[in-house]
């Protein structure tokens, strides 16, 4: 990682958190991450992005698949892909963390800054027993072997792991969907973070399981003051849980305000889009209208407004003018030029 | 017709138990279930019931312990085993896209492998404008062609093993949680697409998801599976909206929908079922 932010890097004292006590517990600002495409071009997948996590608060974040949701997640745990270039500013409780040096920066993650990861499978080891990896920072922290277990078993029973002291001997692949993504939560947990990524954390598991996750999350959250940032495809599950939500699409955010709001009166005709796309469970829903157009994508991102060549609201200045990200209404952000005409808004 | 005509797919009795001799537990205990020609069979239940198991069995990456497997009446063995016709009739999207595709590999090369590997399924004419084509119907930009697996994000990988599972011109296609990485927006549109295959390809589908809202969209019967049991079997729009099993309606209102109010959650204690 070349953080670009490093060459601009302010004073960045001792680089202990500076102990704010107001405004958000992270601030991201204008982070671009760019990678290395094919024949040596650099592809931006995440353009300007912009937003604040309060502390002890939900951040739902939700956009088109592909549209940088994930990468904005790693750029902050600080494990963008090799050969990224990062820019812009995340401020830690004021602190940028781009511009931190690499020991700081390794210090923050894992601890204050912990993941859940989209692919349980793919994130844990296969070959390592759960208990390993959930104590490896109790390990790190030099605690004796029988203490380091005892944290283990803590860490899965308060995850809701019925019979802690076997399933911590499993390996991932033993254990169901739901286990598996308790285990890890529970490593997330083990260096009692500040702020917790959960990428997906639901997607692969049932609605009563989900529903069980989720509220753990929740009480976790209510415990321990614990701000969350939840990548989601699915806004039912960001309605329900997230105060805030930020919608992404092709590497920018396109809206963001209190959730609920957002979901249920769309400001951005691509949100518009996806709320009209949610199907009931209790009815049979038609499947929705596809979006007209070619989905966008990083490497070829549309001029203008990168939604415009699928939008029913489209004209001549949205193919030429890439619409800020403006206050609409209070608390409310849009990205559409004429937010203020999008149906139901 | 008799049933074994009006059935592609039959499940009897299957048994699977993981764990060895020592903790040897039944993930599966006696399903029993059949998809006929151009049917969508959603399978649900809630995680650790048995489903991707039972979906393993029947793309012949598990062998079960009792129980058999059949195909038009031809018994389906061990994935490698199958005669290429089988192979390709039978087809499976895995619920961890991640772990079924090689990262190092190309998009280009994922899908030109399995028209290498089944030539009678390869398009004639130019092989890249039918790849393009292929990956415009999952919703990938062209351009993804030419990256490595791993370099996607979860939702293009999704899209990339479903297309590789079309690519062939399945008869029966196995899904496990295909969708349930996506937007809801290109989520739409896929499964438009499998609808649109299964009038125009009789394409028969054993779809598993969690999302009863999907569900209940494209599935013409649903199984409600619990503790490796099928507990619930009908049609959809009765079984979703008249459940008759305990479980099921548990199910059903643990569910979400976009403007329900926010769940008091009496049920949940934050403890895992087993
Ligand atoms: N290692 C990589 N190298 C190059 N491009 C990558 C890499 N990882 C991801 N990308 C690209 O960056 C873009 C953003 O990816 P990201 O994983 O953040 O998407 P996402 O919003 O999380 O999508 P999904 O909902 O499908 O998980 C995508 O176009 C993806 O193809
Ligand atoms: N490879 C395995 N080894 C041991 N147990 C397994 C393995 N795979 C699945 N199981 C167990 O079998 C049960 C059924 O799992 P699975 O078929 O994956 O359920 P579902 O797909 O419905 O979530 C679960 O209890 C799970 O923990
Ligand atoms: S700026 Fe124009 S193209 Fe973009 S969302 Fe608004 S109306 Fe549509
Ligand atoms: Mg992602
Ligand atoms: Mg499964």
């Amino acid at each position: 990682m070349t953080p670009a932010g490093a060459g601009t890097a302010r004073e960045n004292g001792a680089g202990k958190t500076a102990p704010a006590t107001d405004g958000p517990i992270l601030r991201i600002d204008d982070l671009v991450v760019e990678l290395p495409g094919p024949h040596g071009t650099r592809t931006r997948v995440v353009d300007g992005v912009s937003f604040d996590v309060p502390r002890a608060t939900t951040v739902g974040l939700i956009g088109e698949s592909g549209s940088g949701k994930t990468m904005t997640a790693h750029a902050v745990l600080g494990l963008p892909p090799e050969g990224a270039t990062l820019s812009g500013r995340l401020l830690w409780h004021g602190e940028d963390l781009l511009a931190a040096d690499p020991a700081r920066r390794r210090a923050v993650r894992g601890r204050e800054i912990a993941m859940i990861f989209q692919d349980p499978l793919a994130a844990l080891n296969p070959t390592q027993r759960i208990a390993r990896q959930i104590g490896e920072v109790p390990r790190r922290d030099r605690l004796p072997r029988a203490e380091v277990n005892r944290r283990v078993v803590e860490l899965l029973d308060r995850v809701g792991v019925p019979e802690p002291e076997r399933r911590m001997r499993a390996y991932p692949h033993e254990l169901s969907g739901g286990l598996r993504q308790r285990a890890m939560i529970a490593m997330a947990l083990a260096g009692s973070p500040a702020l917790l990524l959960a990428d997906e954390p639901t997607t692969a598991l049932d609605v009563t399981v989900q529903s069980r996750i989720l509220r753990l999350l929740a009480d976790i959250q209510a415990a321990d003051g614990l701000a969350m940032l939840l990548v989601s495809h699915d806004l039912r599950v960001v309605s329900h849980v997230g105060e805030r939500v930020v919608v992404m699409y092709a590497g920018r955010v396109c809206e963001r305000g209190p959730a609920r709001d957002v979901l249920r009166r769309p400001a951005h005709p691509y949100t518009a889009a996806l709320v009209r796309s949610v199907p009931a469970v209790r009815t049979r829903t038609a499947l929705a209208d596809p979006l007209p157009g070619a989905p966008a994508t990083p490497a070829n991102r549309p001029a203008g407004c990168a939604f415009h060549p699928r939008c029913p609201m489209a004209r001549a200045r949205c193919r030429a003018e890439v619409p800020e990200v403006r206050e609409v209404a209070p608390g409310r952000w849009s990205a559409c030029h004429f937010a203020e005409e999008v149906p139901g808004s | 017709m008799s049933a074994s005509e009006r059935t592609l797919l039959d499940v009897r009795d299957l048994r699977v138990s993981y764990g060895g001799r020592r903790g040897a537990r039944a993930a599966v205990d006696g399903v029993s279930l059949s998809v006929a020609p151009e049917e969508t069979l959603g399978l649900v239940g809630e995680s650790g019931s048995g489903k991707t198991t039972v979906a393993r069995c029947v793309a012949g990456l598990l062998r079960p312990g009792a129980g058999t497997v059949t195909f038009e009446g031809r018994p389906l063995g061990r994935a490698g085993r199958r005669p290429p016709e089988l192979q390709r009739a039978v087809q499976m999207v895995f619920q961890d896209p991640r772990s079924s595709l090689n990262p190092r590999m190309t998009v280009a090369s994922i899908i030109a492998e399995v028209w290498r590997t089944h030539p009678v399924t390869a398009p004639e004419g130019d092989r890249t404008e039918a790849l393009h084509r292929l990956l415009a119907d999952m919703g990938l930009d062209p351009e993804v062609a030419a990256r490595r697996a791993g370099d996607l994000s979860g939702g293009q990988c999704q899209r990339v093993s479903i297309a590789r599972a079309l690519a062939v011109r399945p008869r029966l296609l196995v899904c496990d949680e295909a969708v349930s990485a996506l937007d809801v927006s290109v989520q739409a549109q896929i499964l438009r697409l499998l609808v649109d295959l299964r009038g125009r390809h009789r394409l028969a589908m054993l779809f598993i998801s969690h999302d009863l809202g999907v569900v209940h969209q494209i599935a013409d019967r649903v199984a409600v599976m619990h503790r490796g049991l099928i507990v619930e079997e009908g049609r959809t729009g009765e079984v979703l909206t008249a459940p008759r099993h305990a479980y099921t309606r548990a199910l059903l209102d643990a569910a979400l929908d976009l403007d329900d109010p926010v769940p008091e959650d009496g049920t949940a204690d934050g403890r895992a079922v087993v």
